[in-house]
């Protein structure tokens, strides 16, 4: 079977330094990839490269088939772009909600702009979404007035509200208070036992174990090593996966 | 000191027809000229932010010009200035263009250092959602800047407003021009100016104590 | 007549008006700051209610009203009761005025961008109310308001052409005589401007640089 999503050769360079030096690995449907990887290995580079927040220097990534960025051998805009970006729901470390909108409207508001959904259904749709983050009772507020866990939930139910074929997570609980870390942590596993299609970079090792059928260990701009998340994590066979792991349990 | 105000109780009746008509002139001319600053500066500011080099220094060089030089010299220059070289305006419209001009480059500046104020993430956040560039600026980047500018935007209207007095030294008939009749006719000029000054407090200080009330508390 | 010597000639009339405008400019920059600094001191640290509330309509009255206009009841206005200002005192007296309205908000904006443990670390260490004020909190707050200033600084040079209208003879003084005796009224006003524009750019440089770079 044709993979969700594949990425061939995917290379990215910020003038001289490369950071992305040729990265190959499918997604199949319904698959949860965890990203795991030291500091500034490339992994939020890799995700964004994904849905073309930032433009490959090389390489080519098909969703379902479809070549995302490019048309006819030409880039293309981030105009032609945005329907491709829809399929994929991206959730950012820092949240990104828009503060002038009340919490229902930031999850509504692509329904109706986007996919054009009239405003009774696109509210349902929001409200829906947000009974999935558990977050109903916040609903009318400003995101200014939430924790930072629970904006990181708005945030997954704005990506949600996408119907996107592809959830995207960059390090969702990175920025947050310990305490704040398993409410979060928590969603994420009840999205992954609905079947979501999940690629998840994450520091969170153990999470990792537990929610993904595959982990990729990336550093410096390549994929060192991956396999089934429970083998990886316990016996990693590689020198420099074995030390990053190390180090992270200290 | 009854003195002083008797002339007030003995002309209420004529001045204060003429003051009022005085007094929409002003508004009539600050409300158009502020109106097509803001289409103005927000086509700067836009431009100010593009990709194309010669753009930027363009808009940088207009609104530093604009900043070392006197609204009065801009307007003599539309009013008394153009027609020389074949361009008439009347002078409301003279003035209204020569405000509007000097005030797109505020205008420019504010709204710019508003667009820098909306984190990176906002628009990223937008485009991933699916929103075009056009979307994202209108729903998601524009609404944000309009909040963090809108009490500056407020003060730069007062300031609009006051200079829109300069418009009488080239024969538009607002609030000092009309001043400067009745002074003339009345001979009564302290009583008249401190007249005209009650009238531009009248509008002004509304606006003034609303920017107060929407600008954000200094410390978030 | 060539071109460039009707410039030339053009220019050595506004020449004459240089003076004055760089003298109202800076006689009125000293009144305005040394006003508004008196200003912000007594309203910022200040205990007494009566003068606060006295200083705030002070500058709600200066911020609200055209200059153009206080410069009218100052010359003409007063010179009907019998109080006759030449038109240069005129123009300092009013612009100064005005001015200490604005830097008084720029110097108090200053005072209060710092930091509340200033006051009390010199207080601590013993300084006495008045030596906090002198020696700590008012060279901050100046390094503060310098930027805001320089910019106050550029308005006011502009602002010094309205006072033509009450006959300061200044550079649009002789710029408005002039064109009434001669036809070369698109040159005289452009020259005009860029003689403006040439006295503000070195103090505009200065805030100009201090800005962050161009791209947004
Ligand atoms: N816009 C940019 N310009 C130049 N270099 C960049 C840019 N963005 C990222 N980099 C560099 O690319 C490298 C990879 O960054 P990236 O953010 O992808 O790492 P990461 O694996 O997500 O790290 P972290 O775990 O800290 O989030 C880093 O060395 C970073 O300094
Ligand atoms: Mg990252």
């Amino acid at each position: 079977m044709n993979p969700l999503l594949s990425v061939t050769g995917l290379t990215k360079s910020y003038g001289a330094v490369e950071v992305l030096k040729g990265i190959d690995f499918d997604v199949a449907a319904g698959e949860k990839i965890a990203l795991i990887g030291p500091s500034g290995s490339g992994k939020s580079t890799c995700l964004r490269c994904l849905n073309f927040l930032e433009k490959p220097s090389a390489g080519a990534i098909h969703l379902d088939g479809e070549r995302i960025g490019v048309r006819l051998g030409r880039p293309m805009s981030d105009r032609q772009l945005a329907p491709q970006r829809a399929e994929m729901g991206m959730v950012f470390q820092l949240f990104n909600l828009w503060p002038h909108l009340s919490v229902t409207e930031n999850v509504a508001i692509a329904a109706r702009k986007v996919r054009g959904l009239p405003a009774k259904e696109a509210q349902e749709l929001a409200l829906d979404m947000l009974a999935k983050v558990h977050m109903t009772h916040r609903a009318d507020a400003s995101p200014l007035e939430l924790s930072g866990g629970q904006q990181q939930r708005v945030a997954i139910a704005r990506a949600l509200a996408q119907k996107p074929k592809l959830m995207l997570f960059d390090e969702l609980t990175s920025a947050l208070d310990p305490e704040l870390v398993h409410e979060v942590l928590k969603v994420m596993e009840e999205l992954a036992a609905e079947g979501r299609t999940m690629l998840i970079v994450t520091h969170e090792i153990a999470f990792a174990r537990d929610i993904a059928d595959r982990v990729l260990f990336l550093d410096g701009g390549r994929i060192v090593e991956q396999g089934p998340a429970r083998a990886l994590i316990l016996s990693p066979r590689e020198p420099r996966t074995q030390a990053f792991l190390r180090q992270i349990r200290h | 000191m009854t003195n002083f105000i008797q002339p007030y109780a003995d002309y209420a009746g004529e001045w204060l027809p003429v003051l009022l008509e005085a007094m929409g002139t002003t508004a009539l001319l600050s409300v158009s000229a502020f109106a097509l600053s803001l289409v103005f500066g927000l086509l700067l500011a836009l431009c100010r932010n593009t990709r194309w080099r010669a753009l930027r220094r363009c808009v940088a060089l207009y609104v530093a010009a604009v900043r070392g030089v006197p609204l009065l010299a801009i307007l003599f220059l539309l009013y008394f200035g153009l027609p020389g070289i074949g361009v008439t305006f009347d002078a409301f419209t003279a003035a209204v263009i020569g405000l509007a001009l000097a005030f797109a480059a505020q205008v420019a500046e504010l709204l710019r250092a508003g667009l820098m104020a909306i984190p990176a993430g906002q628009r990223e956040a937008a485009f991933a959602v699916g929103f075009t560039p056009y979307q994202s600026f209108t729903l998601i980047v524009l609404p944000q800047v309009v909040r963090i500018s809108v009490a500056p935007l407020i003060v730069t209207f007062v300031s609009l407003l006051k200079d829109s007095s300069l418009a009488s030294l080239i024969t538009v008939d607002e609030l000092v021009l009309t001043g400067r009749a009745m002074a003339t006719e009345y001979f009564l000029p302290l009583h008249i100016y401190l007249a005209v000054g009650v009238c531009y407090f009248l509008i002004a200080w509304p606006f003034s104590l609303l920017s107060k009330r929407l600008a954000p508390p200094a410390a978030r | 007549m060539s071109g460039l010597s009707t410039f030339t000639m053009i220019l050595e009339g506004l020449l004459a008006g240089a003076g004055v405008t760089v003298a109202v400019t800076l006689a009125s920059l000293l009144l305005s700051v040394s006003l508004g600094f008196l200003l912000a001191i007594v309203r910022q640290f200040g205990k007494r209610r009566m003068l606060h509330a006295l200083i705030d309509a002070y500058c709600e009255i200066m911020r609200n009203i055209p200059a153009l206009t206080h410069l009218f009841i100052l010359y003409f206005g007063l010179a009907s009761i019998g109080f006759r200002l030449s038109s240069i005192s005129a123009a300092i007296l009013g612009l100064g005025l005005i001015g200490g309205a604005i830097t008084c908000d720029l110097f108090r904006a200053g005072f209060a961008a710092l930091p509340k443990g200033q006051a009390e670390a010199a207080l601590a260490v013993g300084f006495t109310p008045y030596r906090t004020i002198v020696d700590i909190l008012t060279p901050q707050a100046m390094r503060i308001a310098l930027p805001s200033l320089g910019n106050y600084a550029v308005q006011l040079l502009k602002d010094t052409s309205i006072v033509s209208a009450i006959a300061a003879p200044e550079i649009m003084f002789y710029a408005r005589s002039m064109v009434t005796s001669s036809f070369q009224t698109t040159l005289i006003y452009s020259t005009v401007a860029i003689l403006y524009l040439a006295l503000a750019l070195p103090l505009m440089r200065r805030s100009a640089c201090s800005k962050p770079g161009t791209r947004g």
